[in-house]
């Protein structure tokens, strides 16, 4: 259901015009967090939410992470379709227990009868020179906690469908939207309430060379790294995963079956980070069919860099990707 | 029943040596200076995203003077009046807001834990440093300090319950300055002051009025007395107000009024202590003057201290994790070093 008229939206406008669409549209939508209501949060993410639908379900809590993931555990347990933000994701880390101990354990723990349909908001990411903690991509710590979704959309047009689907679900879903793309990334959004489904990864440019595979801010990155390997005669496939968990098997593997080759590309630090999953299942998955190691771009194995000066060596770039990609075309 | 706001200033008394007076003045006029001054710096693009702290001078420099030496502070981010007070060179303070590696090792003597940007979960720390101290046998005090929202997190209320179950020798400082952001003290709890809250735990709590600087500092040091002889942790809220913005990032307007800027501005602690000084015959002729060329002078030579610090290498990401680096930060620590990054390395 795509209404016809698109207009040029950043990320923070079109997360902010599903989250309009979300309350209008059902009663039991709940949008709260620090500072979300009448600052309109710190990105300003929700501004004009509150003045529209009111303190009652546009508001502020107190500034407590565990109670902002137990609140909304037990709203969605009376069942309320709560949308809450924590105000960076490396804020998360003092409702972790909320989030394994019990988040994503309800529907297992009651045999199936309470499903807990609850979208965290997160923004995540680094490449915009914030203070310490504030650059964090703890998406692999939320991907294995059984029990949640993952999605980190790419773009604005991707986020809003996204958005309106993970609200739409029955079952909890980490929504994170990378820093650098909220005011940095502009495409057309269609109007109206529409929704894109969750599970699937999406081919963003075709070739057949490699196959780049990343999702949320580094989709741009490996977009940048294509264009400039195609300038030079080579063109690679560009895979945006979209959701992480459940995560689309078939559409990485069949991408990576026909390149032969891959290069992983993840913001956060590199072992154990979400890359290793993706290797991990193409080495069962496409073995066969793997001209090259698998080789991964990420960040460092340290702490996201506070000095600002420095932070770019360890966020990856396209330089970095195309010399990954340089070393699995000449394996 | 309300508990009473403990205030000395604007009632004519100042009930302080000369030099305690003078003192804390200084350290408040010294530590303004430098909030301007830092304001101006990340205007120009030579400081990062800064917490100013304009106003709340008199809550940290009234502790930070009634320590000890050997005493600890684990201060939150808004703090830096309270780790200039506490020695802390000014370039390293600069070389910190500027996210400079530089800034990132306080010198020993401070005695300062760097400030944490996740909020509260220093205040468990605090206590587990203060128990140390007995262990040690060392008698150094812990003065921790986090702000009105930060005392809705769960750390805040774990750490002030292990502190008075452990009888602790820690003085917690809460800064109420009435926002967390944007949000309002009655937004962050019920209670008209969390100084409440230390009840619940078995602890004293005092309120003072955080602009009265002699208050916060007689208050601080009869607690820190308390604490030294080993009677158990105080939790002392300072009613204050934060003249500034949040961050060099955030826009006030949104969410509180002139007016009541312009009413605390006139609570202003400094033009507060400075009456006081001047009616008792301690300041005034051109010592105001004399004091602020001294400070222009220094400031200046910890500013060029702080610009001639040589720009980070990028080597210094993956340096420091372990005691001993790991393979992996090994083989990037040398791409890093050569100007690469660790695939141009294969
Ligand atoms: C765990 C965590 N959650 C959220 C934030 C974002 N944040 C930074 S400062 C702040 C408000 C703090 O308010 P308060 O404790 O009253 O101190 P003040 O800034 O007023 O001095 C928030 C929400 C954070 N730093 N850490």
């Amino acid at each position: 259901m795509v209404a016809e008229k698109a207009r040029v939206l950043n990320l923070v406008q079109a997360i902010n015009e599903a989250l309009d669409l979300a309350l209008a549209r059902d009663e039991r939508v709940l949008v709260f967090g620090e500072d979300v209501g009448r600052l309109g949060g710190v990105f300003r993410v929700t501004e004009g939410l509150q003045a529209k639908y009111g303190e009652g379900r546009v508001f502020d809590t107190p500034l407590a992470e565990s109670g902002i993931l137990g609140l909304a555990i037990g709203l969605a347990m009376g069942g309320m379709r709560p949308v809450a933000e924590i105000q960076f994701a490396g804020f998360l880390y003092p409702a972790l227990d909320q989030i394994l101990s019990h988040l994503g354990r309800w529907r297992h723990r009651s045999r199936g009868r309470v499903g807990l349909p609850v979208v965290v908001r997160a923004p995540y990411g680094g490449g915009v020179h914030t203070p310490e903690q504030h650059a964090d991509s703890p998406e692999a710590l939320l991907a294995h906690a059984p029990g949640v979704k993952v999605v980190i959309p790419s773009s604005p047009e991707r986020a809003k469908g996204l958005l309106l689907a993970a609200i739409e679900d029955e079952d909890p879903v980490f929504f994170l939207e990378a820093i650098k793309l909220y005011r940095g990334a502009r495409a057309e959004v269609p109007e109206g309430y529409y929704t894109l489904p969750l599970g699937r990864a999406r081919v963003v440019r075709e070739g057949g060379a490699a196959t780049l595979i990343g999702y949320g801010g580094m989709v741009e990155v490996m977009l940048e790294a294509a264009e400039v390997a195609a300038r030079e005669g080579v063109e690679v496939m560009v895979v945006d995963l979209e959701t992480l968990v459940p995560l689309d098997e078939d559409t990485l593997l069949e991408a990576v079956r026909e390149t032969g080759r891959a290069v992983v590309v993840y913001e956060a630090m590199r072992t154990g980070g979400f890359g290793a999953e993706i290797a991990a299942r193409i080495a069962e998955g496409a073995i066969d069919y793997l001209q090259a190691p698998v080789v991964r771009v990420a960040g460092y194995d340290a702490p996201y860099p506070p000095f600002s000066a420095i932070e770019h060596h360890y966020r990856p770039s396209a330089r970095r990707v195309l010399a990954a990609l340089r070393r699995v075309l000449t394996y | 029943m309300k508990p009473k706001v403990v205030q000395y200033l604007d009632r004519g008394e100042l009930p302080l040596k000369e030099g305690e007076a003078l003192a804390l003045y200084r350290a408040m006029r010294r530590a303004r200076f430098f909030d301007e001054k830092a304001l101006t710096l990340q205007r120009q693009g030579r400081l990062g995203v800064y917490a100013p702290f304009m106003g709340q001078e008199a809550a940290q420099v009234g502790v930070a003077l009634a320590l000890g030496e050997g005493d600890w502070v684990v201060p939150s981010y808004r703090e830096s009046a309270l780790l200039l007070a506490r020695g802390l060179p000014i370039h390293v303070l600069i070389l910190y807001w500027r996210a400079h590696p530089g800034g990132w090792r306080f010198p020993e003597e401070v005695r300062a834990v760097n400030p944490y940007i996740p909020i509260a979960t220093q205040i468990p720390q605090a206590v587990g440093l203060a128990l140390a101290g007995r262990y040690r046998g060392a008698d150094w005090v812990v003065a921790t300090s986090i702000g009105d929202g930060g005392t809705s997190e769960g750390d805040f209320h774990e750490g002030l319950n292990f502190a008075a179950v452990f009888n602790a020798p820690v003085l917690f400082l809460v800064q109420n300055n009435g926002y967390a952001i944007s949000v309002p003290r009655s937004r962050q709890m019920r209670v008209d002051f969390v100084a409440r809250r230390a009840e619940g735990y078995g602890i004293p709590g005092v309120v003072v009025d955080g602009n009265d600087a002699v208050a916060v500092y007689l208050e601080a040091r009869k607690a820190v007395e308390r604490v030294r002889k080993g009677e158990g942790p105080t939790l002392l809220e300072a009613l204050t107000y934060r003249l500034a913005p949040h961050t060099t990032s955030d826009d006030p307007s949104r969410y509180r009024t002139r007016e009541e800027e312009e009413a605390w501005r006139s609570k202003d602690p400094i033009l507060r202590l400075g009456k006081a000084l001047e009616a008792a015959g301690l300041w005034g002729g051109d010592a105001e003057e004399a004091l602020l060329r001294e400070l222009e002078e220094e400031f200046a030579r910890e500013l060029a201290l702080a610009d001639q610090a040589p720009e980070p290498s990028p080597e210094m990401i993956v340096e420091h994790v372990y005691k001993e680096m790991g393979p992996d930060q090994k083989r990037a620590w040398e791409a890093l070093r050569q100007g690469k990054h660790v695939e141009e390395l294969w």
